[in-house]
């Protein structure tokens, strides 16, 4: 079972197109909702009118004045309004301000751009290097969302008494998630006599935030709030904190018309108004002796978080838990800032921080082998961690860790030396293409940092139905991983029955305890182990009630069901997350245990540069990744496999244009994602050893093969090109081409 | 103001007659008119491919189409692939592969690849990545995909 | 998002001289609608200016393919796919044949057609270089009769263009090169793919005695139109192969472009991949041998 690659189970709705995602569903009386958006990137909402050229009166309108609850967003601060009211600060340009409903979407669309604002505009703050160096002060007293520090040893000591200390600057753009479906939700509301009862169905991770939210929105008890996760076209972060907003839209436009409402985003509007991947500018001031022993990291990181604090400081954290890399090093100081601009809120992005960091360490490696006249491969193999180092927040490495034979295995899928030999051989010559290798060696932690998991105490469970199947009753949403599948593979194995006899209970807060949310790669290993822990239950409790022998067949565990809920009535069983007790995490200072485990990885890759136009071509790839146990090989590869393609998109061609604080190039004709025709085969290979903590030791994989390719992408154009300043993400045919015309101007 | 207009069309092998706008796009009379949600609106540019079907034997962006230039034709959506509940091979072959995650691009994608195999029955891996680059696919990397519609092409597999 | 359809008109006409009524009728009120995959996109943005329409997609007239011995006539309706499916082509024409590849993807090519391509105006558009390079002619019709121009007469500005407010592009003719031929397309675009171009470069040359007696170069993505390269051509028209003067000829062709930066790249990228475009053509021309 564990080990199997079972077919996904939800895979046949999907081929034959009876899959039903949120704007799939047919609504009687449906209205649909537009939202109207500040259009200006900082200023004061004086008031709106309404101009003629469309039935007003048959128009519904929300406003702030209309929110009964509080107008504000549930989240780790909460700084976020749901519209901006009349005298309120409009913050970033895609701000929602008023929303509108009709029956007829092209009426409402057209009536969106009938409404005009009027705005008294005050300067904004654009960019990190402004808001940095506060000239205008638009969040708290210094532009700071969250600041973090990380002090391993001492920095600066070690630094005055290195040989060489090499310096270098690295800068990441933010990235949109592109998932192809874009944001949809849909909201309807019902009276119980004098109690409103508040129901969302729509595109969503995290159904317990959005039912925090619409609670504090709406000043209602949890039982009379509803949200289901519908089936989702993608996601990769995107709608994990995003759909608490839209969910309170849909459901504010539901309440103020008594009729349901569809809140669907055209993909203009989702790719400029919701959140993107944090942009970053990492300095690093690396110190190592003659031998190229790494002797102390300085690294200050920051990271742009837009108007709003939503979740930069989670992002920040583990962005600057990364930040020193795969490697040991005694004396580490870390300073991490999330600082506020006047854009549209970043928020989670599959790698949440740590593809930023790693990106600016890896790059940075080969920067100061080269410096040291090492090669890159050799400095890292005499810097990786080993079990009985320890990390940059004092993390001991309790696991038997071989990154210096992840490395061999890697190179290995490639050819690597002998590919970089053979290139060597032709860029000698006057070959207008130019090629080379390059790689880069990182990890992930796996789960919430530190107490995180504690804190939430996710409790996820099993019911066993009439017919003897199984349902699965977890919050944990399904966004194309598979994770309906591998849980009910690690089910059925905990339980000893065929997985066709284990389902997924639909998504549904009023059928399904809160197992936290699908985010930081933690549903295999954390709501797994936690079924794990329920299925073990139930299969006791029949055991012990003399409904079941072991062993026994299928066909007598649906007997022993039908037995027990004669008997017992309801079967269910729950499990609830079981903090380890040795783990310890220092919140305050950022010292301990700041993830159950790490998943490792090393990634190469192989490019061509035709000099000629800068275009870069991956002609090949490879992903080579230890994860523990690996529950389904082919859902697993296919997870490495996506993840790849998105750090690639990022690394080469993704760049998010802003002019005035708003996204100019908001159009899949202008935000370049590789097509097939631009990736190579991506070899993929996983090295098992079973861990601690995931069900048959598991670990996280979902955002691992986000953080690896654009370092190696960016290191194998500098095998490639020579020594050029490649240390910039995306590294676009413009950039190179400058890149390039800098290092021949000498 | 522009008055609708009543068109019919074959849809799937069925004669369907519609009240529409001329200019209403092809994707709302199918998704909205006929019920046929399995065709997806991705961008409404022409560029993800989710809303791809097959018109006249062309594959074809239906959020570029005008319902009147759909008029008495001849249209297959992602619904008109199986044999009621038998698996076209394409289909079946996206599932034992995994070339479906999120399952948002495999309508589209799966039109692609089935009127790729009709017009070229043996192509090698770059000549089905050339097919389906009009088709973007956000979750798998295409590699699972390209290897479904290899397959199909040697003539693997069946029902899973 | 979507357009307001109650404000908007489609009508069919019958047959070309119907067309052709109704333009000359209302002038300038509507607007010719083929493919559909440059006007539905402005549609669905919600920035199609314009609010009547004259669905040409079945005026027959505007079809069909004449394959003559000196030339290849192309109906204004023809998709890129179409295109790639004559003969006559690939044989005489591969840049065309180049073009359409590059055009989008294959559900772009199925409804693309070579008059909306052309009418539509783009400086970006993959096919009127090629057209540029061939020495392509148009001809315009209306009720007033019908006149062929050569296309590189026809864009006269940005969205300018020789053709009457009655008037639609029906036919594209191309003379078929005879005797020792060169052709070369390069498109640079922002992926492989749905691209839409940085730089395109389509160059055709006739060798006569081993010297270059014909030689033109068609450019998109670096003017205000899709243009011809009149300096470049001047400095390689007449020279001899194994003696091209490349050098001077990748100084000359900045004098015939005017690049801006916009959202897909700056006019230094293009200047200086237009002229390094140019010297991989020369390269490639230099090695031509009966």
């Amino acid at each position: 079972m564990i080990g199997a690659s079972t077919i996904r189970k939800e895979g046949r709705g999907k081929v034959m197109g009876t899959a039903q995602y949120t704007d799939d569903l047919a609504l009687d009386g449906v209205l649909h909702g537009m939202t109207v958006r500040a259009r200006c990137a900082r200023g004061v909402l004086k008031g709106f009118r309404f101009l003629p050229g469309v039935p007003w009166d048959e128009i519904t309108v929300v406003t702030a004045a209309d929110i009964p609850g509080r107008n504000a967003v549930a989240s780790i601060v909460d700084d976020q309004p749901f519209l901006v009211p009349v005298g309120g600060t409009i913050a970033h340009p895609e701000q929602p301000v008023l929303l509108l409903a009709h029956p007829d979407r092209c009426v409402a669309e057209k009536a969106r751009a009938l409404v005009a604002l009027d705005v008294e505009e005050l300067p904004a703050v654009l960019d990190i290097q402004a808001s940095l160096d506060c000239a205008l002060v638009i969040h708290g007293t210094r532009n700071v969302l969250k600041e973090i520090h990380i002090d391993k040893g001492d920095a600066d000591r070690a630094l005055a008494g290195a040989a060489h200390v090499i310096e270098g600057e690295y800068r990441t753009g933010a990235q949109e998630q592109l998932y192809l479906e874009p944001n949809a939700m849909t909201a309807s509301v019902a009276w119980d006599g004098p109690d409103l009862r508040v129901a969302v169905a729509g595109s969503l991770q995290c159904p317990y935030y959005v039912h925090e939210a619409l609670k504090q929105l709406f000043a209602l008890p949890g039982e009379r709030v509803r949200v289901v996760a519908m089936e989702m076209g993608g996601a990769f972060g995107g709608k994990e904190d995003y759909p608490s907003l839209n969910a309170g839209h849909a459901a504010l436009l539901a309440l103020k018309s008594g009729r349901p409402v569809k809140l669907i985003y055209d993909r203009e509007e989702d790719m400029a108004a919701t959140t993107k991947r944090h942009p970053s500018r990492t300095r690093i001031r690396a110190g190592f002796d003659d031998a190229g022993l790494l002797l102390a990291l300085d690294i200050d990181f920051v990271l742009d978080g837009g108007a709003y604090t939503t979740l930069s400081p989670v992002v920040l954290s583990r962005g600057a838990i990364h930040a020193a890399g795969p490697y040991r090093c005694p004396d580490v100081r870390i300073l991490a800032r999330a600082v506020a601009t006047s854009t549209p809120p970043c928020g989670a992005f599959r790698g949440f921080g740590a593809p930023q960091s790693l990106f600016a360490i890896e790059r940075h490696m080969d920067v100061c082998a080269r410096a040291l006249g090492m090669d890159p491969v050799e400095l890292r193999r005499r810097n990786l961690l080993r079990m009985g180092d320890t990390t940059a927040t004092g993390q001991l490495i309790r696991e038997d860790l071989d990154l210096g034979g992840l490395m061999d295995r890697a190179m290995a899928e490639l050819d690597y030396r002998a590919l970089q030999r053979a290139y060597a051989v032709r860029n000698a010559g006057c070959d207008r293409i130019r090629r080379g290798v390059g790689l880069a060696v990182f990890m992930h932690g796996c789960g919430f940092t530190g107490g995180g998991e504690a804190h939430m105490a996710s409790v996820a469970g099993v019911e066993a139905l009439a017919d003897g199947t199984v349902a699965i009753l977890a919050a944990s949403t399904e966004m194309g991983q598979g994770k309906n599948t591998v849980f009910c593979q690690i089910v059925a194995e905990a339980l000893g029955v065929p997985v066709e006899q284990v389902e997924m209970a639909a998504v549904d807060t009023d059928q399904v305890p809160n197992s936290g949310p699908t985010v930081a790669s933690r549903s295999t290993m954390m709501v797994g182990r936690i079924l794990e822990d329920a299925a073990r239950g139930l299969r006791q409790v029949l055991v012990q009630n003399g409904l079941l022998r072991e062993p026994y067949t299928p066909g007598e565990f649906r007997a022993a069901v039908a037995a027990g809920r004669a008997r017992l009535g309801a079967l269910r069983c729950y499990g609830q997350f079981r903090p380890n007790p040795e783990a310890s995490w220092d919140d305050v200072h950022y010292r301990g245990d700041a993830y159950p485990n790490f998943s490792w990885a090393c990634y190469a890759a192989a490019v061509s540069v035709d000099l000629a136009t800068f275009e870069v071509k991956v002609e090949d790839f490879a992903a080579v990744q230890e994860v523990g146990r690996v529950v389904n090989p082919t859902l697993a590869t296919g997870q490495i496999q996506g993840g790849v393609a998105q750090g690639i998109g990022w690394g080469l061609w993704e760049e998010v244009t802003f002019k005035a604080g708003r996204m100019a190039n908001n159009q899949l004709t202008n935000y370049i994602i590789p097509t097939s025709a631009d990736l190579p085969f991506i070899r993929v290979a996983f090295l098992e050893n079973a861990a601690q903590g995931g069900p048959g030791g598991a670990k996280g994989i979902g955002e691992l093969p986000m953080d690896g390719p654009a370092p190696a992408l960016l290191n194998a154009l500098r095998d490639a090109l020579g020594d050029l300043r490649l240390d910039e993400v995306p590294m676009t045919p413009d950039r190179i081409l400058n890149r390039w015309e800098e290092a021949q101007n000498g | 103001m522009a008055e609708t207009i009543t068109l019919t069309l074959t849809v799937n092998g069925v004669l369907r007659t519609v009240d529409t706008h001329p200019m209403a796009r092809l994707l709302d009379v199918l998704r909205e008119d006929m019920g046929l949600t399995g065709t997806k609106e991705g961008c409404g540019e022409g560029e993800c491919g989710a809303c791809t079907v097959l018109l006249d034997g062309r594959l074809v962006n239906s959020c570029l189409i005008p319902a009147l230039q759909a008029r008495d034709a001849v249209v297959v959506t992602v619904e008109g692939l199986a044999d009621g509940d038998r698996l076209s091979p394409m289909q079946a072959a996206f599932l034992t592969h995994n070339a479906a995650q999120c399952g948002f691009c495999t309508p589209g994608m799966l039109m692609a690849a089935e009127d790729l195999l009709r017009r070229s029955p043996n192509p090698d891996r770059e000549q089905v990545r050339a097919g389906l680059a009009g088709n973007l696919c956000r979750c798998t990397g295409y590699s699972k995909i390209l290897d479904a519609v290899q397959a199909v092409a040697r003539g693997e597999g069946g029902q899973p | 998002m979507r357009s307001y359809l109650p404000d908007y008109e489609l009508k069919a006409p019958g047959s070309l001289a119907e067309a052709l009524a109704t333009l000359s009728a209302e002038p300038g009120a509507w607007t010719p609608l083929a493919g559909g995959t440059d006007l539905m996109v402005l549609f669905n943005a919600g920035k199609l200016q314009g609010r009547r329409f004259l669905d040409l997609s079945r005026v027959y007239e505007l079809r069909g393919v004449q394959d003559e011995p000196s030339r290849l006539t192309l109906g204004a309706l023809t998709t890129y796919t179409e295109l790639l499916e004559q003969r006559a082509v690939h044989q005489f024409f591969p840049n065309l044949a180049a073009s359409a590849r590059a055009t989008g993807a294959l559900a772009i090519q199925n409804r693309g057609t070579l008059g909306g391509n052309i009418v539509n105006a783009s400086p970006a558009a993959d096919t009127p270089p090629s057209l540029l390079a061939y020495g392509a002619e148009l001809e315009l019709v209306s009720v007033r009769g019908s006149r062929w121009i050569s296309y590189a007469a026809f864009h006269q500005g940005y969205k300018k263009m020789d053709l009457a407010p009655d008037e639609l592009v029906a036919r594209v003719r191309l003379p078929k090169p005879q005797g020792l031929t060169f052709h070369f397309y390069r498109k640079v675009g922002t992926r492989q793919a749905q691209a839409i171009s940085k730089v395109c470069l389509a160059a055709f040359a006739r060798i006569e005695d081993g010297a270059v007696a014909e030689f033109r170069v068609g450019l998109g993505s670096v003017a205000p139109v899709p243009a011809r390269a009149p300096h470049a051509e001047a400095a390689v028209t007449g020279a001899r192969l194994g003696a091209l003067p490349i050098a001077a000829a990748r100084q000359a062709i900045l004098a015939d472009i005017t690049p801006i930066d916009d959202i897909r790249a700056t006019a230094h990228y293009r200047n200086v991949v237009t002229a390094n475009v140019l010297g991989q053509m020369l390269g490639d021309l230099e090695k031509v041998r009966a």
